[in-house]
């Protein structure tokens, strides 16, 4: 096969997936140094082996990941691709924070507009969650008592 | 009150009759914002008493703003499978929303510009539209409404990610921006495949008549934004208009010219059958008449039809959607009398 920058023989055959779309190139071995494509000739089998086990360990890690707050794993998430609640980018943040520089071209933090009075409420909102599903409960159990109570400490907090 | 959708869904929005700028090649601009409310848990792992809840606190504070007067309400639990087909024609519900089960509603006014879905796959999707391209217009409006739920409620926000969505793909600005744009020329020369390669290295998405999960049908493309955090929002909008929407409204117009210049007589044959097509057909799909629609309306726009006007062309876009065919002739339809009612009601649409 011929290179596809010159004439010579084409040594060095590359496949890549860009965007779901397959493209495969040939080149020879110069062209392909020009372009940058290096071709590791050896990679030593324990430095290899390593590695997977190290991915492993941390897939094995993450995928035990719970939130506390919605009870979704990592590994549910990643099986829906959903998240559960607010408190899930802080819950998952290691490992959602790649994900999220992937799908958004290497950004991993937000410019655009905020709510006008916000203040920065990330534990607020967390404890509100707790609040509701605390009253969600209580109501489930006729404790009417504790219900309004907690009614009373939600409303409070959201007119602060 | 109940809402009569169907005495609604006889006539098309207002903001589809006004023509807005470069309307020859851009038919509508649309923005929407993903928010949740803080608090809730998200829809997916809602259970349904909570997706109640977020209903009827997402209702009430949009009641409590000052929209109310001008926001009609429909609870989807009240409303039948044609109903729900109709509001998806009308572009005021997605297909998921129409699709699935349980508590969730949409909120729009009178000229159709804005509409809230609530429990979507956010809490809220906010969507705001217009004739043609006018993203900033689309922008402000939007933005006033999102301040005036921000002042009712809290919206689930960090500072690190921004506003936070069900999907991380969402996070950050929650915005879409998109235009849908019928691009004959650039189809009939044969060019349409390079300006999607583009937009795709431009990371922005490619889909069709009714967004995400719709292949293109015709030739009606709708250009969207992927990326929504990093950016403001303003960045992300005058990024897609100036690198996508701006040249590709300007390579179709050199795809016409040239149409024009050196294929006069095949483009006419192409407007003129097309028109023949629409004014004698006994049955036609709604694919078809979207084709033939769209070649009518290429012709109006270079000035080889003038017997037929736009806004006849634009009302039969939408009304003769299976949907709306359905509720204008008031029976169930099985496909092919749905065919030949179709022909009929174009047939006399466009020999008036």
């Amino acid at each position: 096969m011929q290179c596809q920058m010159c004439d010579k023989t084409a040594t060095v055959h590359l496949t890549e997936i860009i965007n779901g779309a397959k493209i495969e190139r040939h080149l020879c071995e110069q062209c392909a140094q020009q372009e940058g494509i290096t071709i590791k000739s050896q990679v030593p089998i324990n430095e290899l082996l390593n590695n997977i086990m190290a991915v492993q360990e941390e897939a094995q890690e993450l995928s035990d990941l719970k939130c506390p707050q919605c009870n979704i794993s990592w590994a549910e998430f990643r099986k829906r691709g959903l998240l559960g609640c607010p408190n899930d980018y802080l819950a998952f943040s290691k490992a959602l924070t790649p994900l999220i520089k992937r799908a958004h071209n290497g950004a991993s933090s937000h410019l655009g507009r905020s709510p006008a009075q916000h203040k920065d409420t990330a534990g607020q909102q967390a404890k509100m969650l707790r609040l509701r599903q605390k009253l969600q409960r209580a109501v489930e159990s006729e404790d009417y008592e504790s219900a309004a109570r907690i009614r009373d400490e939600i409303n409070q907090i959201s007119s602060n | 009150m109940k809402i009569d959708l169907t005495q609604i869904c006889r006539n098309v929005g207002s903001w589809l009759t006004q023509s807005g700028p470069v309307s020859d090649i851009v038919i509508s601009s649309r923005v929407r914002f993903a928010r949740n409310i803080a608090g809730f848990h998200f829809y997916s792992q809602a259970d349904s008493q909570q997706r109640e809840e977020i209903l009827q606190f997402a209702h009430d504070k949009l009641m409590a703003t000052n929209l109310h007067g001008k926001l009609l309400y429909v609870n989807m639990c009240d409303t039948s499978d044609l109903e729900r087909h109709l509001l998806t024609e009308r572009h005021l519900i997605s297909k998921e929303l129409a699709e699935k089960d349980g508590s969730r509603a949409v909120a729009w006014t009178h000229d159709e510009s804005l509409a809230v879905m609530i429990n979507e796959e956010d809490h809220l999707r906010i969507q705001v539209m217009a004739n043609g391209l006018q993203l900033d217009k689309t922008f402000e409006r939007i933005c006033e409404v999102d301040d005036l739920l921000a002042h009712q409620l809290e919206y689930a926000f960090s500072s690190q990610f921004g506003y936070l969505t069900g999907c991380p793909t969402e996070v950050g600005t929650g915005i879409r921006v998109s235009v849908l744009l019928p691009l004959p020329g650039l189809k009939m020369t044969q060019e349409i495949e390079k300006v999607f390669r583009a937009a795709k290295d431009m990371h922005l998405a490619v889909r069709g008549l009714y967004g995400e999960g719709s292949e293109p049908i015709g030739d009606f493309f709708q250009l969207s934004n992927q990326i929504t955090l990093g950016k403001t929002e303003e960045e992300i909008i005058e990024s897609l208009v100036v690198h996508a929407v701006e040249p590709i409204v300007e390579y179709e117009k050199r795809a016409r010219r040239k149409l024009l210049q050196e294929k006069q007589n095949a483009l006419d044959d192409k407007i003129f059958r097309a028109k023949g097509i629409l004014s004698a057909a006994r049955l036609i799909s709604s694919e078809e008449a979207l084709y033939m629609l769209s070649y009518v309306r290429l012709g109006i726009h270079l000035g080889r039809i003038q017997d037929i006007d736009l806004a006849t062309v634009n009302r039969l876009f939408l009304l003769t959607q299976p949907a709306h065919l359905q509720n204008l002739y008031q029976e169930t339809f099985d496909a092919s009398h749905r065919d030949l009612a179709r022909a009929e009601y174009i047939r006399k649409a466009i020999c008036n």
